[in-house]
């Protein structure tokens, strides 16, 4: 605990020091990562790169192991009329599928994600919570997408969000956290700036935006605020923090942009699934879509795309 | 907690994306547009132009002197006196809306002709120069009928013969600043475009051609300083605007002093764009590449004097730095560049003589690396630290991508820095604090202050200097009292 407390003393300086953020400048630099020109090569290499990043996602309370046993399936085979695709960099799940996903995936390189701490809400006491995510750990999840407690944080409890973000990080042990920020309820990017300082220094390996339950959900103003933070850690300590936009990506295009804006803000180290994810269900089958048009020259129904 | 991996990092760039230029059509040799008519200059001589981003030959334009010029005033004076001044102001509505409609017909050419002949990215020429061109035309073509009211009470008289000289930065925007409000307010015009990015103006003159105007009410004479000069001198000329130098500029006050022609200018700058500690720093970042930067600091009102908080100077200039080796420069005809060509060789030898200077100085110079074309004039985006104000090159105008950066610990003492020049044509101002904005923007000596933004245009806003920067306004209400006399 004392090395958290430590982080804690440092981030406490730092976030008061939070820089503003100007929503208007922001919104003017993001739109010109929407001018690069990505087409031919380039696009193709940016559409793979896209698909790989890709968490496959389904949460719903009507999952069923049949469900997250064909979307396991899926991640691996994403279009096998074409081969030489890459596979997804992880299906996501809730806790009472981890064990079911594990054997799915088991060999094939796709990890296992799990939402926890009550996710989407995070209305639950921490032992809850703390149990939650030890019970996915130990059904094998390889990541941990755990959300923090907004309605703590809007009502200035600092410390008990840092604290509970720095707990669960103990509670994941080996597998990689990534911080949900929920910046749909957030409401302004000033605060979604200092929560995402908060959750790097408590301890996150990821910080994510949203939970896809909450609308708006990952839009560029949003990830550009956050790669900012990362831009800044990385730039104070040597660090990398990895980044993950979810929900309200569907289209490849839009994925795109979000690579070129994680390009040129963190630079090329970033662009590999370690550092970078989608969280997205329906991105994949309009990835594939756009790289069948590449090699065959014509658009093809979403008839020829499974929807697993 | 992650630390790096030994991870391969893959390379991904951007596929070139050359904007085309098949639609676009250039003819060999351009006469002068007088009185409706393409006419041979009476010289006989013609200058070439040349695209700088590759030193090739565009076309040849004519060469106007004295003659032609008092062609084109003659031409003017009579369509003042039989047409444009008698018209109902209605009528001369129609024909300004009808160039500003032909002018966005033709957005796509203009811009790839205005990227050529001055060397700036498609993507300003496409999204900002003649986007706020066409706005201009429109703006002001509302207001031509509508005179009464732009100045209530007062009984509203065009000038007459409006001489117009605009500069190489924004050809086709500045021509637009200066022909739109000069017709809607009544009056006829004899414009001179630079030498070295006559195109566009050309262009335009096809598109009045094609628009109907009568003859004579705009005439077009290209040429260089004497024939600007011949312009100034006209002694039937009723009102000099011009745009450029203010080494010129006060050629042409001392020029017309004494001979009853009104007057405006819009000269040179050494604006200071101001970034407190509690700035939105990313953003403020950004401001300042967008202040010093866009069109490769050819830019009058360009944020060229950064002044930086101290207790931040160290953060905001790492991130400068960071951020130079992000920007694209190369062919300003590549969708992807964002800093393209300096306009000609006189301006970058003006660039380097001043680069110069300030390692001589002892200013501490930041060039990203990036790699030059062969052919064609560039400069690197360029920072200077360890500034003062008596610093020759945080003084005189360099007109290119070079910005000084100076640090401050107080309002006042800020404040006291930034009015200490010869000029006030603008100022930015990044802070977090409302209070602090208007604190700032009555105390600065600057026509335009921006806050927590900077190059921002507008028809509706009026733009101008103090000091050296000049005096009169162009855009909005203001612009269009330079062109009117009220009685």
């Amino acid at each position: 605990m004392k090395k958290n407390q430590d982080k804690k003393n440092r981030f406490q300086l730092e976030y008061l020091n939070s820089p503003a953020v100007d929503k208007v400048g922001v919104e003017e630099r993001v739109a010109r990562f929407q001018t690069r020109s990505i087409k031919d090569a380039s696009k193709m290499q940016g559409l793979k790169m896209a698909l790989n990043m890709i968490d496959l996602t389904t949460l719903e309370g009507k999952d069923t192991p049949g469900k997250v046993k064909q979307m396991c399936y899926k991640a691996q085979h994403l279009h096998d009329v074409l081969p030489g695709l890459p596979t997804v960099a992880a299906v996501c799940v809730y806790p009472s599928m981890v064990k079911i996903a594990k054997k799915e995936v088991a060999g094939s390189g796709v990890n296992v994600a799990s939402v926890s701490t009550a996710f989407p809400s995070g209305q639950a006491p921490l032992e809850v919570k703390i149990t939650d995510t030890k019970f996915a750990v130990d059904e094998g999840a390889d990541e941990i997408d755990m959300v923090i407690s907004r309605g703590k944080f809007l009502s200035g409890e600092y410390n008990y969000v840092f604290d509970e973000i720095a707990m669960i990080k103990e509670a994941c042990g080996k597998a990689r956290l990534k911080v949900i920020l929920e910046t749909g309820e957030l409401a302004t990017l000033d605060n979604v700036r200092k929560v995402s300082d908060l959750a790097i220094y408590a301890g996150a390996d990821f910080i994510k935006t949203s939970t896809g339950k909450i609308q708006p959900a990952a839009t560029m103003q949003v990830t550009y605020t956050m790669l900012m933070a990362i831009k800044d850690y990385y730039d104070k300590t040597g660090i990398m923090i990895g980044m993950k936009p979810a929900g309200g990506i569907s289209t490849s295009k839009l994925a795109l942009h979000n690579l070129v804006m994680v390009k040129e803000v963190l630079g090329s180290a970033w662009l590999t699934n370690e550092w970078f994810r989608f969280g997205a269900s329906s991105l994949a089958n309009d990835v594939l879509m756009q790289i069948m048009k590449a090699e065959t020259g014509v658009y093809q129904s979403s008839d020829y795309f499974s929807i697993d | 907690m992650a630390t790096k991996k030994n991870i391969p990092v893959v390379e991904w760039d951007y596929a070139p994306s050359l904007e085309g230029t098949s639609h676009i059509q250039l003819k060999k040799q351009y006469d002068l547009f007088i009185d409706g008519k393409w006419v041979k200059p009476s010289s006989g001589k013609y200058f070439q132009t040349i695209n700088p981003a590759n030193e090739e030959v565009l076309s040849e334009v004519a060469y106007g002197n004295e003659n032609d010029v008092d062609l084109a005033v003659k031409a003017a004076r009579k369509a003042y006196a039989e047409v444009w001044s008698v018209m109902p102001a209605a009528e001369r509505a129609k024909y300004i809306y009808r160039i500003a409609r032909l002018m966005q017909e033709r957005a796509r050419e203009l811009a790839v002709i205005e990227t050529l002949d001055a060397g700036k990215t498609i993507r300003e020429s496409r999204d900002i120069d003649v986007p706020l061109a066409c706005n201009h035309f429109f703006y002001y073509a509302g207001w031509a009928d509508k005179l009464e009211y732009a100045f209530p009470n007062r009984k509203v008289e065009s000038i007459g013969v409006a001489g117009q000289i605009i500069p190489w930065n924004f050809p086709l925007l500045m021509a637009a600043w200066k022909i739109a409000p000069a017709l809607a307010a009544g009056n006829t015009v004899v414009l001179k475009p630079a030498e070295t990015t006559p195109l566009t103006a050309l262009k335009l003159a096809e598109i009045i051609e094609a628009s109907g105007l009568p003859a004579g009410v705009v005439n077009i004479v290209t040429g260089f300083g004497d024939t600007g000069a011949a312009i100034v001198n006209h002694t039937d000329v009723d009102k000099i605007a011009f745009t450029g130098s203010t080494n010129v500029g006060k050629i042409i006050q001392k020029a017309v002093a004494g001979k009853g022609k009104k007057l405006t200018l819009e000269l040179g700058g050494k604006s200071a764009n101001i970034i407190f500690d509690d700035a939105p720093i990313d953003q403020a970042v950004e401001g300042i590449i967008n202040g010093i930067f866009f069109n490769q600091g050819h830019v009058c009102c360009a944020g060229s004097r950064l002044f930086v908080q101290e207790n931040v100077a160290d953060k905001v200039i790492a991130k400068l730095k960071d951020r130079l080796n992000s920007l694209y420069l190369g062919n300003p005809l590549d969708k992807n560049t964002d800093i393209g060509a300096i306009n000609s060789k006189e301006q970058l030898e003006t660039i380097n003589k001043y680069i110069k200077i300030g390692k001589q100085e002892g200013a501490e110079m930041y060039q990203p690396t990036c790699s030059i074309p062969k052919k064609g004039f560039y400069c690197p985006p360029t920072l200077f630290t360890n500034v003062a104000q008596s610093n020759v090159i945080a003084q005189e105008e360099i007109f290119g991508p070079v910005l000084t950066i100076q640090t401050f610990r107080t309002v006042d003492e800020v404040i006291q820095k930034a009015n200490n020049t010869p000029f006030g044509l603008a100022a930015g101002v990044w802070t977090d604090k409302g209070s602090r904005i208007f604190n700032l923007t009555t105390k600065l000596r600057a026509g335009v202050i921006w806050a927590n933004t900077y190059n921002k245009f507008d028809p509706t806003s009026p733009f101008g200097g103090y000091k050296e920067s000049g005096f009169g306004r162009e855009g909005g209400l203001h612009g269009l009292s330079s062109y009117v006399k009220l009685v």
